[in-house]
């Protein structure tokens, strides 16, 4: 800000919302805190959740015709200041973040009176809050070391509340521990990625940074600042290697967070990553680095058929979704890794998809783990009869998750294939029907355990209660929705995959 | 190539040098230690090796404190290092502290929880519990086909 | 450390002068090197170093838990109502200038000075909080057998 310049000046709220994307959820967290009631805690997370839901769609809605906005935290015109930066992909992430926020909460609150002792919760909401603004920040940052303290705001907030799991199982410490040792080994990665750059670019600004590293992309700075940056984000993308803590770190958590984190915190990491391989270097420097045929590809081809594999092998139902967790993120690598227009689309279609999906799925298992279940497979056996709307919705989820036409999950695979075929690369659409039909044989197996097993009559249990349901009915139809009324998500995916293949934030 | 190995070269970049050995001993000491107090070490280590490379970058030869004189009486012709790097590691410091803390007391848990830090004995313990559960199950799908 | 008459003596002198070198680093943050970080640890030592030489209860008496807790909170939250006083004049988050608009120099020193404030009150609480959690968990073993 130079002082005689004319400020940046704003006079609605409607300039701010940016800022107010991630001020409300952190103001809510410290508020929680003070206030120290745990009903008013979750009231407080629900509504700032609310509002910031709200706050997303409106940004949604201003940037889907391929604009940008801007703003200048404190008045300071970037490249100096933090530039605080939205465009369609970032706002699609905002979106599937504060949706899945807003339908977990009202879930959770059962849930986690269940799972959790009374005491913990005033500063458990507060942990969701601080990690809902650590995800929102980093989706909303112009600025690469910005993303770098958001991520660690939301990472931090992530091991505490998987950790909170210790009440039920007392392998959620390890669990939370792993991560945490793997987590902070990617954020030091990607803060020495950063780093490098800084030292070729001079600058932080995502924008600035991508302008000047354009002709100096032979320099080995550059090179191994990319190199860091890339395999800090695998780590906390579980990219196929790179995945070992999520399976235990999914299967240990509380169900609410698990169904948040399995949603939000992998498809932010994916943002990163596209963010930092296609805005800040430009998409020409990538296919002549050769990354996509020799690393990207081959990882997300072994990541969908190792992850399902083992998918079908287990006996517990939340690590078989972790499994085709790892699974589906190969999907949308694989989208990454195939580099034309058409797979880029589909690979942010299936970053949405794949997060409400797996939302889904993971609050019907958090259902019925609290009617007195277990999550091994059997447990569950017979269920169906005694919960049939859980497990119903648990059936869209899993329809879903195969890509059956009339669901969310088609869209992007059809996309997948159609890319695949495009480029004349047949033997990748093989490899990706071929992946869903392991996901019909581990879908079926647990199918077949909830509706074709006898029940077992000494664990009786009743329905879901419907402050559970509901959430778990909403995410399900959201499920079929956007799978039948798919022009929203088409133009605003499409869009922003047409930015990044220009290799631009937000502009075309 | 022979020009890479020359004195100039090692002594010219002995921060990166010494910012390789310090990341290497931490990641290693993080990998190998099966202690999770030692881990937690080593990634202390391996968190400052970067804090001291961004505090090195900021260095510019010949400069001087980027600290502005009272009177404001600014001579051109001074050189100041670079103040950003040093501000952007002290953000870093703070998640340093951060994660070491929840480290600390993630292990303290851990402690209470399972009466050991060890990692081999957390292992095996572990494996004792997913065996105890998988045996279960074996016993409820057997005994109901039998 | 009941027998350590001249670390309880010193102690008990240094604590005051320890207070005192917290708040000059405070609110001198903004005209020599110093600020929010620094001051909010000299703080918290004060109290932690309090606590080691005498006992935990002794200090919590002083500090209780609970404040400590809510310290950490109001710190950030004075932090962000910084940042939306500016909303108020039209102005970006944080923008300064909105704590004296005809003088924006002086809304510059008002601003870090608040900010500031709300930094030091969040470490000095999360200092002395992570210092209780730690100190406050029963020991298993006892003093005698080290």
């Amino acid at each position: 800000m130079s002082l005689e310049a004319p400020h940046n000046l704003a006079f609605s709220l409607s300039d701010h919302l940016p800022i107010l994307q991630v001020l409300i959820p952190f103001i809510a967290a410290p508020l929680a805190v003070v206030i120290g009631n745990r009903i008013i805690a979750w009231w407080l997370a629900f509504i700032s959740s609310v509002i910031s839901l709200l706050i997303a769609t409106t940004l949604l809605g201003k940037v889907i015709d391929g604009s940008v906005i801007s703003y200048q935290i404190g008045g300071w015109a970037p490249p100096l200041g933090i530039e605080y930066r939205v465009d369609s992909l970032s706002a699609l992430i905002l979106f599937l973040v504060t949706l899945v926020s807003t339908i977990i909460l009202p879930y959770a609150y059962k849930s986690i009176n269940f799972e959790i002792p009374k005491e913990q919760h005033t500063l458990f909401y507060a942990a969701y809050l601080l990690c809902l603004t650590g995800l929102l920040g980093v989706a909303v940052t112009g600025d690469a070391f910005n993303v770098f303290v958001f991520l660690e705001i939301s990472s931090l907030s992530t091991y505490v509340l998987i950790a909170q799991g210790s009440y039920r199982d007392k392998r959620a410490l390890t669990a939370a521990f792993d991560y945490l040792i793997m987590g902070t080994i990617g954020a030091t990665f990607f803060v020495i990625g950063i780093g490098f750059l800084y030292m070729a670019t001079g600058t932080l600004n995502m924008v600035d940074m991508s302008n000047l590293i354009k002709g100096q992309e032979s320099l080995s700075t550059v090179r191994s600042g990319f190199v860091f940056i890339v395999i800090g984000i695998g780590l906390k993308l579980a990219i196929f290697p790179l995945h070992f803590w999520l399976p235990r770190a999914y299967t240990y958590a509380p169900s609410a967070i698990t169904a948040f984190l399995a949603a939000t915190a992998t498809k932010v990491a994916v943002y990163m990553l596209l963010r930092f391989m296609f805005t800040i270097f430009h998409p020409n420097f990538l296919s002549k680095i050769s990354i996509f045929e020799y690393i990207i590809l081959p990882l997300a081809i072994m990541a969908m058929f190792s992850a399902s594999v083992i998918a079908v092998f287990q006996s517990d139902f939340k690590k078989l979704l972790a499994y085709s967790s790892i699974a589906q993120i190969g999907y949308i690598l694989l989208g990454i890794g195939l580099m034309s227009e058409t797979s880029l689309t589909a690979a942010v279609i299936h970053i949405f998809n794949h997060g409400i999906t797996k939302a889904v799925l993971f609050m019907g298992i958090g259902a019925y783990v609290l009617q007195g279940r277990g999550s091994f497979l059997s447990d569950l056996e017979g269920i169906g009869k005694v919960m049939p709307w859980t497990s119903a919705a648990i059936v869209v989820g899993f329809l879903s998750l195969i890509g059956v036409p009339g669901t969310v999950g088609f869209i992007s695979k059809w996309f997948l294939v159609k890319s695949a075929l495009e480029i004349g690369w047949w033997p990748v659409a093989i490899a990706i029907v071929l992946t869903s039909l392991l996901a019909v044989i581990y879908c079926w197996r647990v199918i077949e355990t909830i509706y074709f097993k006898p029940l077992l009559s000494k664990k009786l249990t009743a329905e879901t209660p419907i402050s559970m349901l509901l959430p778990i009915w909403v995410g399900a139809l959201a499920c079929i929705y956007f799978g039948l009324n798919t022009e929203a998500i088409m133009t605003t995916s499409q869009m922003a995959a047409k930015s990044l293949y220009a290799g631009s934030f937000g502009s075309l | 190539m022979i020009d890479l190995f020359t004195l100039n070269f090692i002594l010219g970049h002995i921060n990166y040098w010494l910012f390789i050995v310090l990341m290497m001993t931490g990641l290693y000491i993080v990998i190998s230690k099966g202690n999770l107090v030692k881990k937690i070490v080593g990634l202390n280590i391996f968190q400052s090796s970067v804090f001291m490379f961004y505090i090195s970058m900021g260095k510019v030869s010949g400069g001087t404190a980027p600290i502005f004189p009272l009177d404001m009486k600014i001579d051109s012709t001074t050189t100041y290092s670079n103040p950003l790097p040093h501000v952007l590691i002290l953000t870093a410091i703070v998640v340093g502290i951060s994660t070491t803390s929840l480290a600390l007391a993630l292990t303290v848990r851990i402690r209470e929880a399972y009466g050991t830090i060890e990692e081999d004995d957390l292992v095996s313990i572990e494996l004792e519990l997913s065996t105890e559960e998988l045996s279960a199950e074996h016993a409820l799908t057997n005994g109901r086909k039998a | 450390m009941r027998h350590h008459l001249i670390l309880r003596v010193i102690t008990k002198l240094l604590v005051g002068a320890m207070m005192l070198f917290a708040f000059y680093v405070q609110f001198h943050g903004d005209y020599s090197p110093g600020g929010g970080f620094q001051a909010g640890v000299i703080m918290a030592v004060a109290f932690i170093i309090y606590g080691i030489v005498f006992d935990l209860d002794h200090v919590q008496r002083v500090l209780p838990p609970w404040i400590a807790h809510k310290m950490l909170a109001i710190g950030v939250l004075l932090y962000s109502g910084t940042g939306i006083v500016s909303f108020f004049q039209g102005l970006n988050f944080l923008d300064y200038t909105a704590f004296s608009p005809h003088h924006p120099v002086h809304g510059q020193h008002y601003g870090i000075f608040a900010v500031e404030l709300g930094v030091g009150i969040t470490v000095t609480g999360v200092m002395v909080s992570i210092y209780y959690a730690f100190a406050g968990r029963t020991s298993e073993i006892r003093d005698e057998d080290w």
